[in-house]
């Protein structure tokens, strides 16, 4: 079935687009969008695009960035202020897909990918949505967690505080391919330290569920404890919990769960 | 649903009206016959469709059509000079770095891209421009020391 396109001159008639079609689609970037539709992909019949300027904002001086939805990660990568995210956003794709790929996009990912959302969920980032007529903020956890129910309305823009300092906030790939390949599992941790213990911890996988989640386990395990040995050891212990890694081409389930914990010890800096 | 589309082919106005869902590849190689960027995998996994568009590299394969309304799109098509090689290709013959030769056309435009806004990249930053770019013959090593020495060659500014 040939798919109709709706191009729209603002993000609200691109709201009003998805809102009035059950088949609508919005199509960012294309890179995960335009693999559906070339693979014949029927779940949806309208492709719903739009050119509106405030979608690509980028607001990088204050204390809180807002990343507007369809900020590319080449887009990223020319912000001299985002430095702690250019790691990420090196390690998506190749410059092609950096110049396509959208960071709003990216909350769609189905898993392997997800790689900037999993750092956006350990900044404990906010995400605006509209869907009717105001837009509204939903704190990135609880919308990946309804991400599969709720495809209607549009997301406008990701907002979140930038790391307590440059040590805090850490982030690891493992991929198989070298230079470029999807995550075997992706760790991203943002771990504030005030008066020499954690205060705050919020560490994400990917790769390691249908979409990226925080291993609450290893967050308890740290929270409030000084960053040492001990502490990591106990976060690798319980890194697990929450996570639900399946079987595909890049990494069995077994062993995505038997890494996942020491790869978070290296990056916690607790030794191999 | 069909929609108009008017764009630059290589430095060519083109007006044609194309599908909804229709991507960029299939426009440039069924519609307008042009069969240098090549059909890999459709899913941006592995280059060989990479086209500059405003003078970045993309995955055409990935972009919808319709939204290069008003922009450049060049392909390796554009690299051609009469019977003149462009110092990247002649640089790539040289060099060895085409064995079956299908990866080729998104390799040199992978690496026109570099080029164009690094004239002397390091080896690391050839490397990292046609990470997304997949050879499964000639193996990259030959690619990259063609990309390093069509740097040092005149004209691979243009």
């Amino acid at each position: 079935m040939p798919l109709s396109l709706k191009a729209c001159a603002t993000a609200a008639e691109a709201v009003a687009a998805m809102t009035a079609e059950r088949g609508a689609r919005y199509l960012g970037g294309g890179t995960l969008v335009m693999r559906d539709v070339n693979e014949g992909d029927l779940s949806f019949s309208t492709l719903v695009r739009s050119t509106d300027r405030a979608l690509t904002r980028l607001e990088t001086s204050g204390s809180r960035i807002v990343i507007g939805a369809g900020v590319t990660y080449a887009a990223i990568l020319a912000q001299r202020d985002l430095a702690f995210l250019h790691p990420v956003a090196r390690s998506i794709g190749g410059p092609a897909v950096r110049n396509m790929g959208t960071v709003g996009g990216n909350l769609f990912a189905p898993s392997p990918f997800g790689d900037f959302t999993t750092a956006l969920l350990a900044l404990d980032a906010t995400v605006q949505v509209q869907g009717g007529y105001s837009p509204r903020e939903i704190a990135l956890e609880e919308f990946l967690a309804a991400r599969e129910r709720n495809q209607s309305g549009l997301v406008l823009a990701v907002t979140a505080p930038r790391p307590a300092s440059a040590e805090a906030f850490r982030y690891l790939k493992v991929s198989r391919v070298k230079p470029k390949g999807a995550a075997v599992l992706t760790i991203a941790a943002h771990v504030p330290l005030s008066g020499g213990r954690v205060n705050g911890a919020h560490i994400a996988f990917g790769a390691m569920g249908a979409t990226p989640l925080r291993a609450k386990g290893a967050e308890r395990a740290l929270e409030g404890r000084p960053l040492d040995v001990q502490s990591i050891a106990a976060a690798a212990g319980s890194a697990l919990e929450g996570l639900s890694p399946v079987d595909d081409a890049l990494a069995s389930a077994w062993y995505r769960r038997e890494v996942a914990g020491v790869h978070l010890r290296r990056l916690l800096g607790g030794g191999s | 649903m069909m929609i108009p589309l008017q764009f630059h082919h290589n430095g060519r106005s083109v007006a044609l009206f194309v599908g909804g869902g229709a991507n960029l590849l299939v426009v440039l190689r069924d519609m307008l016959g042009d069969m240098t960027p090549k059909f890999g995998c459709g899913q941006g996994g592995c280059g060989a469709c990479t086209v500059l568009i405003d003078g970045e590299a993309h995955l055409s394969c990935l972009t919808l059509a319709a939204s290069v309304e008003g922009r450049a799109v060049d392909t390796l098509d554009s690299l051609k000079d009469g019977p003149r090689l462009h110092p990247l290709q002649q640089a790539f013959m040289d060099r060895f770095a085409a064995q079956c030769g299908y990866c080729t056309p998104g390799m040199l435009m992978a690496a026109k891209a570099l080029l164009d806004r690094n004239p002397n990249p390091s080896r690391v930053e050839v490397v990292e421009a046609i990470s997304g770019n997949i050879c499964r013959c000639t193996g990259y090593e030959a690619i990259i020391d063609a990309v390093l020495d069509a740097a040092q060659r005149p004209r691979a500014r243009a």
